[in-house]
């Protein structure tokens, strides 16, 4: 589980969260929504320790990583994958290495074995044979794909998603969250993404949270996200979700 | 007043603070290099790309180095009557100035801006970050092999300098000028001392070490955007430079 007390962070004179807390439920997938450059990002950097609050608190499980370093954050740091926003691909690797490369790094199995996980993941991403390739020879969703493979690879406990379905057409989108749904479901880790693909979240994500000004502004499972009368969330709602039906309707 | 002094002072804190992430960023760096796992095949890789691919840019201008001090040295020892010192003008010149010098600065503008422009890709791309979510020390995995391969890299490529620089000397002294080659050859042995060498060998080991920290520096605290990343470049082989040029001067001084 993760939790987050008042975390505040400013860059320069910009403060960016304001005190905002949180708690992501063991063993669900919960999106954060919220509108451009409200801080998603940063936030979700501070739960694996990327950014270190100026204010508050980080808990992962029964640890307070907030001021955590070196070895001891990465015993932390151990029980996580992330999915950035370009996938981060080292570009230098093939595919196949870069989804080698956590086991290769940290687990040292014989390289039969790498083989075998690096190529069932593979295949559960919809990337079968096409491990020789760059990162510079793949498409945006291919991309997402093999960085999802090489989150899963390690098998942890929790994933972060940085707005992976950024830059991709609504049809790959879908693609992604239902892949990303799937695995969820497969290897029952704990999901936290970041995104902005409304109303489709709402049909994948088992917890909806909304952060506006800093702060989450609402929390609740999904299904019941919609319903929630405040008006902010509900324009956010709308709003995104009109243009999003849009954007699928224009694809069509 | 009060408005001048403030901005001398802001400035004067801002540059020191640089100078202590600088220092802070090396100091972590050799706290990870002597940690395991050790990196020899990514140090190897870098040796590959800074050393042997820098070989080629080395032999040019210590060719023509050694080539237009042949002819420099020639006119002018000519007109004292002291041509038969032409080798060792060369090989002393080369040996404790110029290619030390001159091989770093080369090795700044090859190697050195690669290194910058390619952690600074890391950087903006998100793959250093990428790194320190799987628990693994960019520092470590990065920054210190590049370190390691330049403190090798860089004497290495200054001692081919010197070796062609001196040849380049001896085929416009001899073969065009027509100085006597037992002359050249005996007057480089003659005169080039063993404290010679070794001061250029421990100018090179500090000017690669200046290069690596300077350049990965850079690259590794730049500006998120492709702006940004030009500018760290462009600062990563200036402050080089400088930084090799100043250095050059305190440590001849205590060398001589």
């Amino acid at each position: 589980m993760i939790r987050l007390v008042n975390v505040q962070k400013s860059f320069g004179k910009q403060q960016v969260l304001r005190g905002a807390t949180l708690e992501i439920p063991k063993g669900k997938l919960t999106t954060i929504i919220g509108r451009s450059g409200e801080g998603k990002s940063v936030l979700l950097k501070h739960m694996i320790g990327l950014l270190q609050p100026d204010r508050g608190e980080v808990w992962v499980n029964d640890v307070e990583i907030s001021r955590l370093s070196g070895k001891a954050l990465n015993d932390v740091r151990k029980q996580f994958a992330m999915l950035f926003q370009g996938a981060a691909l080292f570009d230098s690797l093939t595919v196949f290495d870069n989804v080698a490369f956590p086991l290769r790094e940290k687990l040292r199995l014989p390289e039969s074995a790498v083989k075998d996980r690096v190529d069932e993941k593979l295949e559960r991403v919809g990337l079968a044979g096409m491990g020789h390739k760059f990162p510079a020879e793949l498409s945006g969703g291919m991309k997402k794909r093999a960085g999802l493979a090489r989150a899963l690879v390690m098998e942890p406990e929790i994933i972060l998603f940085d707005e992976p379905t950024t830059g991709l057409d609504p049809l790959m989108s879908n693609t992604i969250h239902h892949l990303i749904l799937d695995m969820h479901r497969t290897f029952g880790f704990t999901a936290v993404m970041v995104s902005h693909e409304i109303p489709e979240i709402f049909s994948i994500s088992d917890w909806v949270a909304m952060l506006e000004q800093g702060r989450i502004a609402a929390m609740a499972p999904a299904e019941d996200f919609q319903r929630i009368a405040d008006p902010m969330v509900q324009e956010f709602i709308t709003v995104g979700g009109t243009v999003s039906l849009q954007a699928v309707k224009r694809l069509a | 007043m009060t408005a001048v002094i403030q901005r001398v002072g802001g400035t004067t804190l801002s540059i020191l603070q640089e100078m202590g992430r600088m220092l802070l960023f090396l100091l972590s760096t050799f706290g990870w290099l002597a940690r395991p796992p050790f990196r020899f095949f990514q140090a190897v890789k870098q040796l590959h790309f800074i050393g042997f691919k820098s070989s080629f840019v080395i032999v040019l201008t210590a060719g023509f180095t050694g080539m237009v001090l042949g002819l420099q040295g020639y006119y002018t020892l000519r007109k004292y009557g002291s041509d038969a010192a032409l080798g060792a003008a060369v090989a002393l010149s080369i040996i404790r100035e110029l290619g030390p010098v001159l091989a770093a600065l080369m090795v700044t503008a090859r190697a050195g801006s690669a290194m910058t422009a390619e952690i600074g890709i890391m950087r903006i791309t998100e793959q250093i970050d990428a790194l320190d979510t799987m628990a693994i020390n960019p520092l470590q995995y990065l920054i210190a092999p590049k370190v390691v391969a330049s403190l090798i890299g860089v004497p290495l490529l200054v001692a081919l300098f010197d070796v062609v620089g001196i040849y380049g000397g001896s085929v416009v002294g001899v073969d065009l000028l027509g100085v006597n080659a037992g002359v050249y050859w005996n007057s480089v042995e003659t005169s080039v001392e063993w404290k010679d060498v070794y001061g250029g060998i421990w100018k090179s080991v500090s000017f690669g070490l200046i290069i690596s920290w300077v350049c990965c520096y850079k690259g590794y605290y730049t500006e998120m955007s492709a702006e940004g990343l030009g500018t760290a470049t462009t600062e990563a082989v200036v402050l080089s430079s400088v930084m090799i040029l100043v250095w050059d001067y305190f440590l001849t001084s205590v060398l001589l």
